[in-house]
């Protein structure tokens, strides 16, 4: 079953800025699915749209066959939301905001308090629970919008960039805690702008930008269509000038590091070959960036070059 | 982080029972704003009403004599409550629900299974709420004051109930529209408290020139404050059912208004 299904979405805000020029995307049911794009490509509108924060202009959605124009409620009764931006009353006490999110999404109150407490000790922040909301750090405060949005135990989970300013440690962890309500059958959906993040954690993959969907597939299918990456080579001796490699693009940034662009029909073996033969020894080697990163930002600029020579 | 536990899916559960359950949130909610804030919200109207008996009813009301067949403290005591109610029905909802929008946690009923009209209903039981409390704060002062017969109750209960949904709905209708909170002062500062003041709080119209008299009947506050005032004293200026009309054709049709702004995404969706 889709968990999502979105058909020729599209959105011009008053201003005239068109923020969604005829979205098509399936999410399946179980997926953890990544929604990838610059600022402004349009991700939190969809979004929004999908949750009916934000009115579409056209198009179709339908959240587990749900069409959300006939039967919303039923729509939004299934998803559990963390925006981008912090959305709940800084005055309130932690426990009574999720308990209040329960109750909102007619979780009868013994219920609700139960899973208050286990949503707030999963996510470590049970000893907040009496603390007023603004007094909570940006990584906590991130941990209690997840712990809002679980309350009422959503089929599908749609999280818009849940780990932005939050340090690596406590990300790691709700990396953990994220691929467990996913393996446990919560479908999500997952922007972000750490693609790393996207890449560990993502089965599918849409990259969305200026308003339209420019790529959509599986994360290793996406990975495969990377036609070059560039890695960063250690050497044990230090190099006096850069060693031959004709035939491929390659500088020497130190005189222990060398940045070679190795495109799909060129070989590594081919590489350290030439090198041991020039008795260059590499002790070892890494992407230049994330693999998703360098074909987002590939996609992202041809696409802009594209628009800037159609313009 | 732990794991989570398996998942019970609310989605199973009936609409009406969530809605339910929702509308018990959202007035639970709105009470325990209500209670959290009590130095706002309900120790200024016990301290203003104290002020309008000691000057109005102690200090003046001594000179002026009767007034319908009454002190004129024990006249004035209905127009101060449903002065008080009016003014925190409006003052509840106008906060809070502006409040919501301003801080974006209005986002958490938006994005929930819950109706417009059921989210209109919970923020207006909040206003009758904070109404009903201050006006029994208010009646409390009152009564250490004066004596104040109750003729007709269930007169009383209507028209309190009636004016507090009524001035309820009037706050939402200004929360909708209001981008600052400048905004959410301007219609209880210029338009509000004046129609409350000339609305037969503090005399009865009869002694009023004839064109003022006629002039007041088109103040929908005065039909409330003479409704409520007859079910304590048994004296009017107003025509009873009529004023039930008005305060019924006020109370629905506000009501259809802000559930239909609502539906639009006025002042909420972009």
């Amino acid at each position: 079953m889709k968990a999502l299904s979105i058909r020729g979405l599209t959105k011009t805000y008053r201003n005239g800025v068109q923020a969604l020029r005829g979205i098509d995307l399936d999410v399946e049911e179980g997926d953890f699915f990544a929604l990838l794009g610059p600022n402004g490509a349009g991700k939190t509108t969809a979004i929004g749209v999908i949750m009916s924060l934000v009115t579409k202009s056209g198009g179709a959605i339908s959240v587990f066959g749900h069409d959300i124009d006939r039967s919303l409620d039923r729509a939004k009764s299934c998803i559990g939301l963390v925006p981008q931006e912090i959305n709940f009353n800084q005055f309130e006490k932690v426990f009574t905001i999720i308990v209040n999110q329960a109750g909102f999404y007619g979780i009868p109150r013994k219920l609700a308090l139960e899973r208050s407490e286990r949503y707030l000790r999963q996510l470590q922040l049970w000893e907040k629970r009496d603390s007023i909301a603004r007094s909570l750090s940006g990584g906590m405060k991130r941990r209690l919008m997840i712990a809002r949005a679980l309350v009422h135990e959503p089929r599908l989970l749609i999280l818009d960039e849940p780990t932005a300013g939050v340090d690596i440690e406590i990300r790691r962890s709700m990396w953990t805690f994220l691929r467990a309500i996913n393996e446990q059958g919560t479908t999500i959906i997952l922007t972000t702008h750490y693609l790393e993040e996207a890449e560990s954690l993502c089965r599918n993959i849409a990259i969305i930008d200026g308003g339209r969907i420019i790529e959509n597939d599986t994360m290793a299918g996406v990975i495969r269509k990377l036609n070059q990456e560039t890695f960063v080579l250690n050497v044990r001796a230090a190099m006096v000038s850069m060693p031959v490699l004709d035939g491929y693009v390659a500088r020497m940034t130190d005189d222990h590091t060398i940045e070679i662009e190795v495109s799909k029909e060129q070989s590594l073996n081919d590489i350290f070959a030439r090198l041991t033969q020039q008795r260059i020894e590499v002790v070892s080697m890494r992407n230049k960036v994330n693999r998703l990163e360098e074909l987002f930002m590939r996609l992202v600029e041809s696409k802009g070059a594209a628009g800037a020579r159609a313009g | 982080m732990e794991q989570a536990a398996a998942s019970v899916n609310p989605a199973d559960q009936s609409l009406a029972r969530i809605r339910r359950i929702g509308l018990q949130t959202i007035v639970r909610r709105e009470y325990g704003r209500i209670i959290r804030i009590w130095g706002q919200t309900l120790v200024p109207p016990a301290v203003t009403a104290t002020l309008y008996f000691i000057i109005f009813g102690s200090l003046i009301g001594r000179r002026i004599g009767q007034m319908g067949g009454y002190d004129y403290m024990q006249y004035i005591a209905p127009g101060l409550i449903m002065m008080a109610v009016i003014s925190n029905s409006y003052g509840n909802v106008v906060s809070s629900f502006f409040g919501a929008k301003f801080g974006k946690h209005i986002e958490e009923l938006l994005v929930a299974p819950l109706p417009n009209w059921l989210i209109v209903l919970g923020y207006v039981s909040g206003g009758v709420m904070r109404g009903l409390l201050v006006g029994a704060v208010v009646t409390g002062v009152a009564l250490f004051f004066t004596r104040i017969p109750v003729e007709h109750p269930l007169l009383i209960v209507g028209s309190v109930l009636l004016t507090s949904v009524v001035f309820s709905l009037g706050g939402f209708f200004n929360a909708i529209f209001a981008k600052n909170f400048d905004q959410i002062s301007w219609f209880p500062t210029f338009i509000l408290t004046p129609l409350i003041y000339l609305g037969g709080v503090f005399y009865s119209v009869s002694l009023l020139p004839a064109w003022a008299e006629r002039l007041s009947y088109i103040n929908p506050i005065l039909y409330m404050v003479n409704t409520f005032r007859h079910g304590f004293l048994g004296t009017s200026d107003v025509n009873l059912a009529f004023a039930f009309l008005i305060m019924a054709a006020f109370a629905i049709t506000m009501f259809t208004v802000v559930v239909l702004l609502m539906n639009r995404g006025t002042g909420i969706r972009e």
